[in-house]
């Protein structure tokens, strides 16, 4: 982070400049802003309507969760991890859990890792959702939003009828879920789908090709696959510039194995097609569901380890997944007690976050807050 | 003491005035009783912008609603009907800011400026036959010069405030302005070439054919550049919320920022009723003698519903593509529709420059053959840009596989 600019000073041109020379204007965008989704600061030198130079600051929502967890138990982390990434929380309290399983070495039951399947893919295609939700509204569009969102209540709902919340669940167990779904779990999830897949392609036929809408987008906040690759840019971020990497295909955790999805990838790594990645993701997403639908078997979705305290013995684990943004990693050194040694997480939003710079230079002012809205960050996530 | 309006008087055409004037005439002085009746004509005119203002947020918002899968205002009377007047109460009782540093004359003129160019707007437009407040006899040059001063309000509003927001929002509204303005002067050129008058009363009357189907093109440049100096979605730069929150006016609050509303949402109405007036025949209708103001007021619903339609359903340009839009696209339109029609009058006329109805059929085909044939040459020669050849991601491989292509390593 740079130093904080004095917008009374910085602002100022002092002598008239020459007849064609740039006259530099500093224009303070955030942390109360409506378009930079959450407390994102941004602060932009700009010539007329183009930005010269961007500086991102970050840190406004930063609650110490790393830290938090050294203090907390391993089954009381999950309702932090809730709330890293809280339009994802599902996500996030997998790959939680799977840190600590793997230190451990439990085996989760056959139908508890069905029912995680189902319910994240579900919670990407309700984070997606608000992604087209969001971007239709930096756009400028204000009523695929309402369709997204209707979308996502209809997640929401159901969540709310599984974990008792919709939002921070609280769900995900080690070695397990809390306890097993409502009983006609099965149906509403089959009723659910055709109507998601009703919204998702509402909002879809609404925006994506739409004229104005290809206008704003393509060709704008274009990163090429080499840089994307050495800012560390993971998920629909990384897709959209045309590789082909998904931790749930590249390095199967779970029980992703076991279905038959595409990866959609992008051709120019620019605002639209991560867009249109993320709209194709939520179609995957649904074939993911209806094939775990048919496989999930019965049984018990209870942790082996009951509701004794957990101490995992001594050592240090790396898990990660793929998030609705990205990569998720969590790397988690254990000293024996009930409590972490250290916990520290790679969140996608920030690793994506951190090409912002990089992606604004020489843009439009109207530019800005669509390459912000097309990388997805989640504040809670960045500043954890 | 009887005072009769002259007959060279600009106000003697209209019978409302008239009427007040001589009832007035009755009992008061004859100077007096013309500001009053003056004064009852402002009045009215103030009123039914500011009403239909209000009649127009709440259609708007219940339409938008609609269209959003949302139910919109509902509350406070039938079918939330009063919910502009909740709003306005609101706003009236809310504490009114000047920010430090505002040039405190402009600010508070700015919203006052807006709202007078909104119901200045109205003064020229003819309700029904011979109900025009003024019958201008050039009530087209009127109306320009009149929307042209919205661009000064705004530019005084977004410098006055002392935010660099204002500010931008305050030069693309102004550069917005007086770029669509060169279109659409050249298309109500065509207008005034076919009617052969510049009165809105003596364009009425010429629509024996709705101006909507003789000149296709011209209807077609006038709504886009009336929405875009009226600050409407796809044009909304000047007040894009997503960039610039709203814009030139940031800083209002209170009844200024009320003021500012009602502008806005009265342009709208004003520019349906000129657009009703210039393109959808105005008044005119079966029964008009009796129900002329029935029409026009439908005609102003169906214009303001489009704008609505828009809103709903566009995104939002980028200022560039909007100056790209008018140069490169309204431009050679309104060039093309100011042609034809000046061919097509030359060579229809009669003896005396008279058109007659079956002349203005000629020119309807023509001229829809015209516009069928320049919209989509002159769309698909600004879309180059932004239609590339694939549109269609998605790709099944080998995971990992590009990664090594590009440089990379899988771990």
């Amino acid at each position: 982070m740079g130093e904080l600019v004095s917008q009374e000073t910085a602002g100022s041109v002092g002598d008239v400049p020459e007849r064609g020379e740039p006259v530099e204007m500093l224009l303070n965008m955030g942390p109360q802003h409506p378009s930079t989704h959450g407390v994102f600061r941004l602060v932009l030198w700009v010539d007329g309507e183009k930005v010269i130079r961007a500086e991102p600051h970050i840190g406004y929502l930063h609650r110490g969760s790393e830290k938090l967890c050294e203090g907390e138990q391993y089954h009381q982390i999950i309702t932090l991890f809730d709330r890293l990434d809280y339009v994802a929380n599902f996500n996030n309290e997998l790959v939680y859990c799977q840190a600590v399983e793997k230190l451990m070495g439990l085996v989760v039951p056959e139908r508890a890792e069905y029912v995680r399947v189902i319910l994240c893919e579900l919670n990407r295609i309700a984070s997606h959702l608000l992604f087209v939700a969001t971007m239709g509204l930096d756009a400028g569009a204000m009523t695929p939003s309402m369709f997204c969102f209707r979308g996502r209540e209809r997640v929401q709902t159901l969540f709310e009828a599984v974990s008792g919340a919709r939002m921070m669940h609280n769900y995900f167990r080690i070695g397990g879920i809390k306890e097993d779904l409502p009983d006609n779990f099965e149906q509403l999830v089959a009723d659910l789908l055709p109507l998601l897949r009703e919204d998702v392609g509402e909002s879809d036929r609404l925006l994506t090709f739409n004229e104005i809408f290809l206008a704003r987008l393509k060709d704008v906040g274009v990163i090429s696959t080499e840089d994307a690759l050495d800012f560390g840019l993971t998920g629909p971020c990384l897709r959209a510039c045309g590789i082909e990497y998904d931790v749930r295909k590249a390095e199967p955790y779970s029980i992703y194995d076991r279905f038959d999805f595409d990866i959609p990838v992008g051709l120019d790594g620019d605002c639209w097609d991560r867009h249109y990645v993320r709209v194709q993701e939520m179609y995957e997403s649904l074939r993911i569901i209806e094939q775990a639908l048919d496989q999930m078997p019965s049984g018990d979705v209870a942790s082996s380890l009951g509701r004794r305290l957990i101490r995992p013995p001594e050592g240090e684990v790396y898990a990660r997944a793929e998030n609705p943004r990205g990569e998720i990693g969590v790397y988690l050194v254990s000293d024996g007690t009930d409590k972490p040694h250290r916990v520290k997480v790679r969140p996608p939003s920030f690793c994506n976050l951190s090409a912002i710079e990089h992606m604004l230079k020489d843009s439009w002012i109207a530019d800005v807050v669509v390459i912000l809205g097309s990388l997805d960050i989640v504040l809670g996530e960045v500043d954890r | 003491m009887n005072c009769v309006l002259a007959e060279d008087n600009i106000l003697h055409g209209t019978p409302l005035l008239r009427w007040v004037y001589e009832l007035a005439g009755l009992f008061l002085p004859c100077w007096l009783s013309y500001f009053i009746a003056g004064f009852v004509i402002m009045f009215i005119l103030v009123n039914a912008v500011l009403l239909g203002a209000a009649v127009f947020v709440w259609t708007e918002r219940r339409l938008v609603g609609r269209l959003q899968n949302r139910v919109g205002p509902n509350r406070w009377g039938p079918f939330g009907m009063f919910q502009p007047i909740a709003d306005l109460l609101k706003l009236i009782v809310k504490e009114d800011l000047i920010p430090q540093g505002a040039d405190k004359i402009a600010f508070v003129a700015a919203p006052i400026i807006m709202v007078a160019t909104a119901i200045l707007m109205l003064a020229v437009v003819p309700f029904a036959k011979n109900t025009a407040l003024a019958d201008l006899n050039v009530g087209v040059l009127y109306v320009l010069a009149v929307t042209s001063l919205t661009s000064v309000a705004i530019l005084m509003a977004g410098w006055s405030s002392n935010n660099r927001y204002a500010l931008f929002g305050a030069a693309r509204g102004v550069a917005v302005l007086i770029s669509y303005e060169v279109p659409v002067v050249l298309c109500l050129l065509g207008v005034v070439i076919v009617a052969g008058s510049m009165s809105l009363a003596d364009v009425v009357t010429a629509q024996a054919v709705p101006f909507i189907l003789v000149q296709p093109l011209a209807m077609f440049v006038f709504v886009a550049g009336t929405s875009a100096e009226l600050n409407r979605t796809p044009f909304d730069v000047a007040e894009a919320e997503s960039e610039l929150i709203a814009g030139y006016h940031i800083e209002y609050s209170g009844i200024k920022f009320g003021l500012i509303q009602a502008a806005e949402f009265g342009g709208v109405v004003t520019a349906s009723a000129v657009i009703a007036t210039l393109f959808l025949s105005g008044w005119a209708g079966p029964a008009s003698n009796y129900i002329g103001w029935l029409w026009l007021l439908i005609k102003i619903g169906v214009v303001a519903f489009l704008f609505i339609w828009i809103r709903a359903t566009f995104p939002r340009l980028r200022i560039d593509q909007i100056m790209a839009f008018a140069w490169k696209f309204l431009m050679p339109l309104s060039f093309i529709n100011l042609m034809a029609v000046s061919l097509e009058v030359y060579f229809l006329r009669d003896s005396s420059g008279a058109l007659t109805t079956t002349d203005l059929w000629i020119m309807t085909v023509i001229n829809l053959v015209v516009f069928a044939v320049c919209i989509p040459l002159f769309g698909s020669l600004i879309r180059d840009k932004v239609r590339p050849a694939q549109l269609q991601p998605t790709a099944r491989a080998t995971p990992g596989a590009t990664v090594q292509q590009a440089g990379g390593e899988v771990t």
